[in-house]
This record gives C-alpha cells, structure tokens and sequence, in this order.
C-alpha cells in the first residue's frame, strides 16, 4: 500500500519552477530514499509535502487522501513529520522542551511520558543534557533532538533532510543506525541524502533527482550496482 | 519625610504599572516583530469600561471591593475582545508585508481606537467615585497607601503568573518556541495563528487591569490617557530589551523609579530651572542614555541573535 504518493508534483518559486512534475511512491512500512545533488530540488520537494510550499491539492496523495496544500500543523495531526534541513531545534529551548514540542499535538500524558524515556535510551546524550538550551548542544546532538523531536509526534511518515549534513563520519554513521532502528519500529521513511551510498544502502527503493526531474528509480540494491549512479554519485569511475 | 523612600514607593507603584504594560509590547513583539502602538490604547479601553462600571455601581450598597472587581471583570473581556479583534482584523491580513505596513497600522488602530472611546464617553474624563477609603501606612518616614500596596501586589503576582504560563506550560513553551522560530513551530503541529491570537489576548487582558490600576491611581480615566503611558510603556520594553519578558518587567520598574526620583530631585539638580513637571523628559534621558551604551537593551540579546 502506497503511503505517499507523488503526482507530477510540481513547485516553483515565484515563477521559476524548481520541481518540474515529480512521481514518487512511498509504500507503507519501507524506507525509500531520494539523493541528487546540491540544488537538485530535494528540500523542495520535502517542504512541498510538509505544506510548507503551496501546490494543488491532488499532486499529493497521504493515506489515499490529496493533501497538497495542508497546512503543516493539521499534517503532523494526520502523522507527518518533517526533519528539516539544518535541523531547527530551538535553540533557546532545553532539550527536554524541544522533546516536549515534538509531542504537541498529542493529548496522552501518560504515553508521551513513556515515548521520552524511549527517546532518551535512544539517545543518552540527550537525557544527560535534558535541561541544557538545545543551542549549546554540537551539530550531532542537534540532529539526534530533531530526529527525537520528530519521532515524539508518533509519526507513521517521517521526513528527514539531509541528516548527515556537516557531520563527522562516525556521527553519520551512528545516525544512520538510529534511522535504520526507527524504520524498524514500523515508521515509514522519506530519507533526502547528497551522501548516495549509505543512503542506498539503507533504503529498500531509491529515486535519484537532478534539476527538479527524477532521472532514475529502482530498487536500491540496483541503484547502487547501476553504472551510471556508480559514476554520478558514488563517486567511482567505471 | 524622607523624600528619596517616598519617590521610591511611587515609583515603584506606577513602574509595576509600566511592567505589566510593557509586557504586552513584548509578547506582541517577540511573536511577530510587531510594535503594537494600539497597546496603550487598549490599556484606556480597560480603564474607561471599568470607570463606566465602578461609576454605575458606586451609588449601591455593594462592598467598594466588590465594585472594584466587577469594573475589572468587565474591562478584561473587553480589551480581550479588542486585542483578539486588532490582530485578526488588521495585523494578519498583514502578516507577509514589509514591516512598515503593520506599523503604520498599528498607529491608525490607535487613532481609531481614541476616537471611538472619545465618541462613546465624550472628551471630559471620567473620575473615579469616592468609595476607597485612603489608607495609609507609614514606613521609615514615607506613606505608602491601601491603592499602592494594592497597585504593586497585584503587578506582582500578574508578572508571576505569566511568567508560569511562558515557562511551565505547553502552550508557554509553544509561545517561545513560535517566536523563535514559526516556520518550525508549524511542523511541530503548533497552530501559530492561534498563538498569535492568544498572545494578544493575554497582553490585553494584563493592559485591562493596567489600566484599572492607572485610573484608580490618578483617580481619573480619559479617552487620550492610552497614548504618553503606552509610550513610556514602550520605552520600558526597549530599555529591558524588547521581546524579552523579563527586561520589560525591568524596564517597566526602573523607568517608574527613575521617573519618580527625577521628579523628586529635577528641581534640586537643576537649581529650580525644571520643575518636576519635566520628570517625562527625565525618563526618556535615562532611556537613550541606556540605549546608547546597551542598544539591545538591558537584558536583550544582540541583534541578529535571533534564531
Ligand atoms: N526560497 C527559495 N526561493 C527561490 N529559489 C529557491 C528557494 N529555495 C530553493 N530555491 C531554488 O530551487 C532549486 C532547488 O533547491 P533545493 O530544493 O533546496 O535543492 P536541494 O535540496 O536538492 O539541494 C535551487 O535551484 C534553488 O536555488
Ligand atoms: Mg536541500
């Protein structure tokens, strides 16, 4: 079953389109991935379906339903939630608030307290800084409480743009584990990625976009063997 | 008597005042870089309904306290009403234009709202009916009066409760976290409109019983008194560092007790040459003198810290 479904999606701003008629399917339960590179139109696209940029109404089809054009806070109602790039914690806000925002459209106390302690044992280095201003935290740890934030919503479809971003290898490495986990526990992912092949090698289906167009798509095992993608984005010569 | 613990105590009275005024310019400002120049005239609205109330039941049997409470009871709903009324209908629809446009509206909201209150109550002030016996306790050789004591208890604890609404609750939490940052307060599933609007109601519903306070204060309640407050209001919130709660609270006290002591002490300093008519033009030395060091203010953050 498709959870997300992407229709000649387009977007432009203020007349110069940026995505220029995009199908993309995200089925229930996977993680499907969508690399390019810089400027290829991904943040786009995720902003698009987030509600953050407005396009018609059918172009976006979430649980069947067409939401192009919903506004952000009613999708996290309907359980979308975006990790957007660059992070956006608050950074004037401690981690545990942040964490408690994540959980603002939720009304059951009880639970959210026991999601918390879910995100805390998922990342340690957040319950040793619950009470510190999220702005005082390294670029790892600010992406670990976006991706804690996010997950606090219960989310069925979780957005992630470019979580590696600016991070060292050994910290990419540690959150691409914790997205792994996440996807395990059930939580369908739309994962944006300039780093292709760990992206690839995550994700059961991959879409590759170049100036606002998908010019390839299969499933990732393909995708990582295809000469082309090889060439492109993994940086080998064949 | 101790003139110096006398300007102290009036200070402090009418700068609990300024506080709770400058709290509205701040939330206001923090959640939308808004200068909301119609403040001050919500603060009028609050003490001209509550005069009109305090006025009809003055002449009944009703416990002055109670007379009191009710003219309160009534200007808070009103001013919530306007305050919820000015953001929907003026400001909004205004929301992604350059930051001239609200402000200018802003002052033409103004305008308006001192017409409307001239028009319903006519340019002859309200006085505030002799029902408050005076009270008056003597400290260290100063009076402090029942109204001040009142005045400032009141302030306090209303700068209190916010302060737990901004820092305790969810939707205090949502407040900073919109005003940080909206865009990402909407994927958070925060309604900014709706905060937005809430915060004004609360800035309006603060302005309401400052203008109550105001009015008993000086006894008196007319359509123009919104504007020289609202600005001295104003200036606290910058002198503390606009979009910073506690700066206003500051700034609002501060400006009080630096207003009271220039007035006490402006004819001394000057050998006479001003009198303590000029503890206006007092004030607003202080406040530039301030600015020119601190131009974020006392407690504000550097501009462009601004996540
Ligand atoms: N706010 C904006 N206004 C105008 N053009 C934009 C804006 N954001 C992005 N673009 C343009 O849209 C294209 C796609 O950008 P983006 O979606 O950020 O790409 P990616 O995330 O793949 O790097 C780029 O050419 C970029 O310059
Ligand atoms: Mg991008």
């Amino acid at each position: 079953m498709k959870l997300l479904e992407l229709t000649r999606l387009e977007v432009a701003y203020g007349g110069i389109k940026a995505v220029k008629g995009i199908d993309l399917n995200v089925p229930k339960g996977e993680l499907v991935c969508l690399i390019g590179t810089n400027g290829a139109g991904k943040t786009t696209t995720l902003k698009a379906i987030a509600g953050l940029l407005p396009v018609p109404p059918d172009a976006i089809r979430y649980e069947g339903e067409p939401i192009g054009g919903v506004r952000p806070f009613e999708l996290v109602r309907r359980g979308l939630a975006l990790v957007p790039e660059g992070r956006g914690v608050f950074g004037q806000l401690t981690v545990a608030e942040n964490l408690a925002m994540g959980a603002y459209v939720r009304n059951d106390a009880a639970a959210v307290r026991q999601d918390l302690e879910r995100a805390y044992a998922l990342f340690p280095r957040l319950a040793e800084r619950r009470a510190q201003s999220a702005g005082t935290l390294s670029g790892g740890e600010q992406q670990m409480l976006a991706i804690g934030r996010a997950l606090m919503s219960r989310p069925k479809l979780l957005l992630l743009d470019e979580p590696s971003m600016g991070l060292a290898p050994l910290l990419v490495q540690k959150i691409f584990e914790t997205i792994l986990a996440v996807a395990k526990e059930g939580v369908t992912i739309l994962l944006v990625e300039q780093n292709a092949r760990l992206a690839l090698e995550v994700s059961s289906h991959g879409y590759v976009m170049e100036t606002g167009l998908i010019t390839l798509s299969g499933p990732a095992r393909e995708l990582l063997d295809d000469p082309k993608v090889r060439a492109a984005y993994l940086g080998e010569s064949d | 008597m101790d003139i110096f613990l006398q300007q102290v105590i009036n200070g402090l009275t009418l700068g609990s005042v300024y506080a709770i005024v400058a709290l509205g310019y701040t939330m206001v400002y923090g959640i939308i870089q808004l200068i909301n120049f119609a403040h001050g005239e919500v603060v009028m609205l609050g003490a001209m309904v509550a005069f009109s109330v305090i006025g009809a039941l003055a002449g009944t049997t009703l416990p002055p306290l109670v007379i009191v409470l009710a003219g309160v009871l009534a200007a808070i709903p009103a001013c919530m009403l306007v305050g919820y009324a000015m953001e929907r209908v003026a400001y909004r629809p205004l929301r992604g234009a350059p930051r001239l446009a609200p402000l200018i509206t802003a002052i033409g909201i103004s305008i308006i709202l001192q017409h409307v209150a001239m028009l319903v109550w006519s340019r002859s002030p309200l006085a505030f009916p002799q029902i408050i016996p005076l009270v008056r306790f003597y400290i260290g050789g100063a009076i402090i009066t029942g109204v001040q004591i009142a005045i400032i208890l009141t302030s306090f604890m209303m700068m209190g409760a916010l302060t737990l609404l901004v820092y305790r609750t969810k939707l205090g939490i949502a407040m900073r976290a919109t005003s940080q940052n909206p865009h990402v307060a909407g994927l958070m599933g925060i309604d900014i409109d709706r905060i937005i609007s809430f915060t004004f109601i609360v800035g309006a519903a603060l302005a309401a019983v400052a203008g109550v306070m105001v009015g008993t204060y000086y006894g008196i309640a007319h359509y123009s008194m919104g504007s020289l407050l609202g600005m001295k209001a104003f200036s606290a919130a910058v002198l503390g560092g606009i979009g910073n709660l506690a700066g206003a609270m500051l700034g609002g006290i501060l400006l009080g007790v630096v207003e009271a002591l220039g007035a006490g002490y402006i004819g001394d300093l000057t050998n006479n040459v001003f009198g303590s008519n000029y503890q206006d033009v007092f004030a607003f030395m202080v406040l530039i003198a301030v600015l020119v060091f601190r131009p974020s203010g006392l407690l504000g953050e550097r501009v462009g810290d601004r996540a």
